[in-house]
């Protein structure tokens, strides 16, 4: 249709753009442009930038220049990975449920509000006390924090379109429940959705790292930009850049993420905010 | 410039224009005064900037709008170059408001007493006395309850939340009051009534009006004088019964030969064309696109406005040379029906349910009537009355819960999707919502091949040759097909619908208030199409509707509802002129028409 | 329809209001239970034998065995989790997997974390004591200065707020306020017996760091509801006759602004638990978050589903007098449907 490249038009959107682009870049292909090995100490540990290891040393003695080239990749992979299962699940439950005036909604609603009961941080170390640390389950627990609220907004938005007239002439036409859904109204919740999306993979992002950094994600020796936080941050005072690089690449990242979503959502005409989980009349 | 305004004069408008920033103009050069106890009838459709100019004597110009030029002055004071603080200390006090939708106007967690005694204490410094409430209430006839100070806005009635908001802009007892669109979201009966309160209250309390409408019958009821508004400018002034029987504008006889109007039913006439937009004002007449007796001198300058008899003044530089159309005749169409042959669809004591969260309650109760092929049967009722019900029974959009409807002598089956595919093809139904017909995200050819591939299973290549003969069917330009709903005004989307029903080939066209939301011209034009097709097409029509006029107009026979039940049915000639039961003389009494200028003022 | 509609007397206002509370309570349990269940599978259930994860490598066949039966793991699924609940309703949280596989015969929870406890409560009470004010006042000026500079500069601090981890945002304040000024510590470690108060100074950085990541997203939505109501008709019909512009700013915006916020504000701090985890372990703080972190690390089963289950409560709990604050607020919700 009409320019979906719009949101570049605003200086929020193309900046954020901008900023995103660059940090996948590094993330993805930095590790080809590392100076050195990231696994391999190469000096005296914490020691101040010089030529050869440009942001200096960590606690290890590791180059931390070439550690920060490769410690995005996993992160944004795995969150990437969580957040399309996520949608994936919570489109279909949303679908479903918006478009059924039976009991079926209020049965997938509630099902679903019952993981809205826990902080998401808290749910997904549930699942690593009971199922270990490993790739698989950090996806599929973010996927399973992030689906429920992705099939709140997806829902609500199938509600609104459902009782809209071209749909009822689409039901008068005899055509089939999943034929209307497709045709008529996915096209026209998309635009709540992609509002939405930029928060969503923030927030896969987000929790991710935190795991990451409570050492309950990804392990050592992994080159990844929050273990290098909390690997190095007894040692901040020494070597402040070990933790305030990867820090400055995070911000970076969700900074961007959300001005990018903010430059989108004002392209579609909304605020980019994200709203309750739950309405006042329930 | 007209007469010159009397030094009584309470409202003096004088050479008032609003631009935008960029240097469009909104609203030009318009003038007019208005005495106390006087009411003027701010007519127009969309984009004529009669909402813009009524909101300007309240000293509010919408974000973005700017004043250019023009004073305005009210009970003796002006309103243009004031800060915020003075022009609320004008509001409410010397010039008060009523909106358009009572319902969302009232703050839903204020009580309604608390409500009036706010605009009161805006006022009246200090003191809020309850008495003064309650005679604000009482002179609106809502003071009978001594609790109902204390109710919330949801707990009222549509007709008494108006009321509440008319206390509102009446507690302080100021000379004008500026109502925009008031009765517009009520029912007709409601309407009657809240119009009889304003003219007491005018009577009572000598508080002159500046009633905006789009509805020149409503209008005509009220006004005393009426000033009719075209593309953000005055095109005519003059009292209100010159206004209706002795148009002298182009626009102004278009609009009065357009209105639907039961007392006197004719062949209506749309404007063929759309209304400009603020920034598309062409360089002559804004008019002269539009108009019939356009010449070109009226395509070179904007006419000015001027006096073409004592006290009415006319915008237009030929007015003198267009002489006044006939009276078209009265024509009530009451085809008779041969009595042997069988009727298209039999519905016979069908009942309905409306399910709201837990509790249904009964929307259709006992409803049988028969439609012949061929012919134009209207459905009339207010909201909630159960016509939409019914309609959409028919349609296959609502599970009746007992009754039968039949359809060519076969038993219909209540949902559209159980039902055969010549079936579905056979009944069709238009809804009211142009904004909401046509899915936004299709192109207009998708949506109407839409039935073409899925009721008459036509190829790809067929379908799309189909779509051309169909848009020329309803009047519309063939590079309609490529375009999407947004780029198209109101009523081209419902002739998209209309085209997209028709694409189906039905026998039963199902029209659910399609022209409710359209402007008076267009929905002229759009009751003009329906019409032809009908003829050409022989279809049957079930004509829903909340407006007599339409009735008259459209229809063979009529049906009508109240509460669910059908009251009385039969020819239309018959039902209008002859009305047997209580409910339909009521509805006929209260229903706003042309001929009501005479009984006014 | 012109139907008039019938009083609501004044004695029945009590009615409608127990049952939605009553309602609203009856979906708290019910979400308790539930929750409780997922606690139960998703530490239980999933694959992998507990006992041997706890154990890790001093895990032989005859330990294994041992500490099966010190944790009834022996049992049935489902008698297990009947045996942990009705435990929880008489308050006792269990023993902790860890100190039995080190070979206490018993090792209850409630006391190793009830010191924590009590200093997250206080590190979560005064955060949120600045937060919900600040959220609410902040949100409101933005709103109503809306396009302004005060408007842009809270707007705009407020999205790269909301984007950065509670983590990144505590290095960064440590790097400021310890390496870069040396005004603050960068550790908030208490002595076990110990109250957080004694050395205020400690809690500075924590509580800023919940605060601004809090903040920010709270900020936001209360903007947007705001912006919102001052746009309703009822708003400008106010203005449209006079109504002075406070009166109109606090009864007829605010006031209707209100019950978004409040769920706004009830959302932000359920957030907040989830930012006293990491922030916890960020400063070394020895609250709640720090002992669940660990005893994730440790495996320490009865002890992450015990302390799950508290957290899960104050979560219940926030919903549920937002809720209930809500119907107050708004008088529709008062009437039977």
């Amino acid at each position: 249709m009409t320019g979906r490249l719009r949101f570049l038009r605003s200086t929020s959107g193309a900046l954020g753009a901008g900023i995103v682009v660059f940090v996948v870049l590094v993330a993805l292909f930095g590790r080809y442009f590392a100076p050195h090995d990231p696994s391999a100490p190469i000096g005296v540990p914490l020691s101040d930038a010089s030529s050869d290891a440009w942001l200096g040393t960590d606690f290890l003695g590791r180059d931390v220049f070439s550690r920060l080239l490769y410690g995005g990749r996993s992160v944004i992979l795995i969150a990437l990975a969580a957040t399309l299962l996520a949608y994936a699940v919570g489109l279909g439950i949303g679908l479903m449920a918006g478009y059924s005036r039976s009991f079926v909604d209020p049965l997938l609603m509630r099902s679903v509000d019952v993981l809205l009961a826990f902080p998401p941080l808290l749910l997904l170390l549930i699942l690593i006390t009971g199922a270990g640390t490993s790739v698989a389950v950090l996806i599929i627990g973010v996927a399973i924090i992030q689906a429920p609220a992705i099939s709140r907004i997806v829902r609500t938005a199938t509600q609104v379109e459902a009782v809209r007239a071209y749909v009822e002439a689409a039901i008068a036409r005899g055509e089939r429940p999943l034929a209307i859904l497709g045709r008529e109204v996915m096209p026209n919740i998309l635009a709540p959705v992609l509002v939405d999306s930029g928060l969503r993979f923030t927030f896969s992002i987000l929790i991710i790292a935190s795991v990451n950094f409570l050492g309950l994600g990804l392990q050592p020796p992994s080159p990844d930009w929050a273990l290098m936080i909390s690997e190095n941050r007894e040692y901040i005072s020494v070597n402040s850049l070990a933790v305030l690089a990867p820090a400055a690449m995070i911000a970076l990242l969700t900074i961007g993420i959300n001005l990018t979503g903010d430059g989108i959502a004002r392209s579609l005409g909304r605020s980019y905010v994200p709203r309750t989980s739950r309405t006042v009349i329930e | 410039m007209s007469a010159i305004a009397p030094p009584s004069a309470v409202v003096r408008v004088d050479g008032l224009t609003l631009a935008l920033h960029t240097g469009e103009p909104v609203v030009e050069d318009v003038s007019f005064s208005l005495g106390a106890g006087e009411i003027l009838g701010l007519v127009g459709e969309s984009g004529s900037g009669k909402t813009t100019t009524a909101l300007a004597l309240l000293g509010y110009t919408r974000p973005g709008v700017t004043w250019r030029s023009g004073t305005v002055e009210v009970g003796g004071e002006q309103v243009r170059e004031r800060d915020e603080r003075s022009l609320r200390s004008l509001r409410g006090r010397v010039v008060s408001y009523v909106p358009q939708d009572p319902g969302g106007a009232l703050n839903p967690s204020l009580r309604v007493g608390d409500a009036i005694l706010d605009v009161l204490r805006a006022h009246r410094s200090g003191e809020g006395s309850p008495e003064l409430v309650h005679a604000a209430l009482d002179r609106v006839e809502l003071g009978g309850d001594a609790g109902f100070p204390r109710r919330y806005p949801h707990q009222l009635s549509g007709g008494q939340q108006q009321r509440v908001t008319i206390a509102m802009a009446c507690v302080c007892e100021p000379p004008v009051a500026v109502l925009d669109e008031p009765t517009t979201g009520l029912d007709v009966l409601t309407q009657d009534r809240i119009l009889f309160e304003l003219d007491r209250l005018r009577n009572e309390q000598g508080m002159a009006m500046v009633y905006v409408s789009h509805d020149l019958a409503v209008v005509a009821r009220m006004a005393d004088r009426i000033v009719v508004m075209y593309a953000g400018r005055v095109v005519e002034n003059a009292p209100a019964a010159d206004v209706i029987e002795r148009p002298r504008h182009p626009y102004t006889r278009a609009l009065v030969a357009a209105i639907p109007d039961f007392r006197t039913p004719r062949s209506l006439r749309g404007i063929p064309g759309v209304s400009v937009g603020v920034g598309e004002w062409p360089k002559g007449c804004a008019f002269a696109p539009r108009c019939e007796h356009a010449a070109v001198l009226c395509e070179e300058a904007v006419p000015v406005l001027a006096d073409a008899a004592p006290g009415h003044a006319v915008r237009c530089c030929r007015t003198h040379e267009i002489s006044a159309p006939e009276r078209a005749e009265s024509t009530l169409r009451s085809r008779p029906v041969a009595p042997e042959t069988a009727p298209l669809l039999e519905v016979t004591e069908l009942e309905a349910r409306y399910r709201s969260g837990r509790s249904a309650r009964p929307a259709v109760v006992d409803v049988s009537f028969a439609i012949p092929p061929g012919r134009c049967v209207a459905l009339v009722g207010e909201s909630g009355s159960g016509k939409t019900t019914v309609g959409r029974c028919i349609a296959g959009l609502h599970r009746p819960s007992s009754g039968s409807i039949l359809f060519a002598g076969n038993w219909l089956i209540a949902d559209a999707a159980a039902r055969p595919l010549d079936v579905r093809r056979r009944i069709q139904i238009v809804f009211q919502n142009p904004f909401e017909s046509l899915n936004p995200r299709h192109q207009v050819r998708s949506s109407i091949a839409r039935p073409l591939r899925v009721l008459r299973r036509l190829s790809r290549r067929d379908a799309d040759a189909a779509v051309g003969d169909l848009l020329e069917r309803v009047r519309l330009p063939k590079r309609v097909a490529e375009r999407f709903p947004v780029e198209l005004s109101g009523g081209e989307r419902q002739r998209v619908a209309i085209a997209r029903a028709l694409a189906a080939e039905p026998d039963l066209l199902i029209c659910d208030e399609v022209t409710s939301a359209l402007d008076v011209s267009v929905q002229a034009a759009v009751l003009e199409l329906l019409q032809e097709l009908q003829r050409e097409l022989g279809l049957s029509m079930l004509f829903i509707t909340h407006n007599l006029g339409v009735v008259a107009c459209v229809a063979d026979s009529v049906l009508v509802m109240d509460q669910g039940s059908l009251v009385e049915s039969g020819p239309v000639a018959q039902v209008l002129e002859h009305p047997q039961h209580e409910y339909t003389r009521r509805l006929l009494s209260a229903a706003p028409t042309l001929a009501d200028v005479a009984a006014g003022a | 329809m012109t139907t008039v509609a019938a009083p609501v007397a004044r004695s029945r206002e009590a009615s409608p209001l127990l049952r939605f509370a009553g309602r609203r309570l009856l979906g708290a349990v019910v979400a308790l239970f539930v929750a409780s269940l997922v606690i139960f599978a998703g530490t239980q259930l999933l694959p992998g034998d507990a006992a041997s994860v706890v154990l890790g490598r001093n895990g032989n066949p005859a330990t294994v065995k041992l500490l099966h039966q010190q944790l009834n793991l022996d049992r049935p699924a489902w008698q297990q989790y009947v045996d942990w609940i009705t435990g929880l309703l008489h308050g006792d949280l269990g023993n902790s997997a860890v100190g039995m596989a080190q070979g206490a015969t018993s090792a209850p929870i409630w006391p190793l974390i009830s010191d924590a406890v009590v200093n997250s409560v206080i590190l979560a009470l005064i955060t949120a004591l600045l937060m919900i004010p600040l959220s609410l006042g902040l949100g409101v000026v933005a709103a109503v200065l809306r396009g302004k500079w005060p408007d842009h500069v809270i707007s705009v601090a407020s999205l790269a707020a909301i984007a950065l981890p509670e983590f990144v945002i505590g290095s960064l304040l440590i790097g400021v306020f310890f390496v870069g000024l040396d005004w603050l510590p960068p550790v908030a470690i208490v002595a076990p017996g110990a109250s957080p108060l004694d050395d205020p100074e400690k809690l500075v950085l924590p509580v800023a760091t919940l605060l601004l990541a809090s903040l920010a997203a709270g900020i936001r939505m209360v903007r947007a509801g705001m912006i919102e109501v001052l746009q309703t008709e009822y708003v400008q019909t106010a203005r449209l006759n006079g109504v002075s512009e406070r009166r109109v700013l606090w009864r007829y915006a605010l006031r209707n602004a209100l019950p978004t916020s409040v769920q706004i504000l009830a959302q932000n701090l359920q957030w907040l638990i989830g930012g006293i985890i990491i922030t916890e372990n960020v400063f070394a703080y020895p609250g709640i978050g720090s002992t669940l972190v660990v005893a994730v690390q440790n495996r320490d089963l009865t002890l992450v589903m015990s302390v799950s289950m508290l957290i899960a409560v104050v979560y219940v709990l926030l919903n549920l007098v937002a809720d209930l604050f809500v119907m107050l607020l708004v008088p529709k919700l008062r009437e039977p449907a």
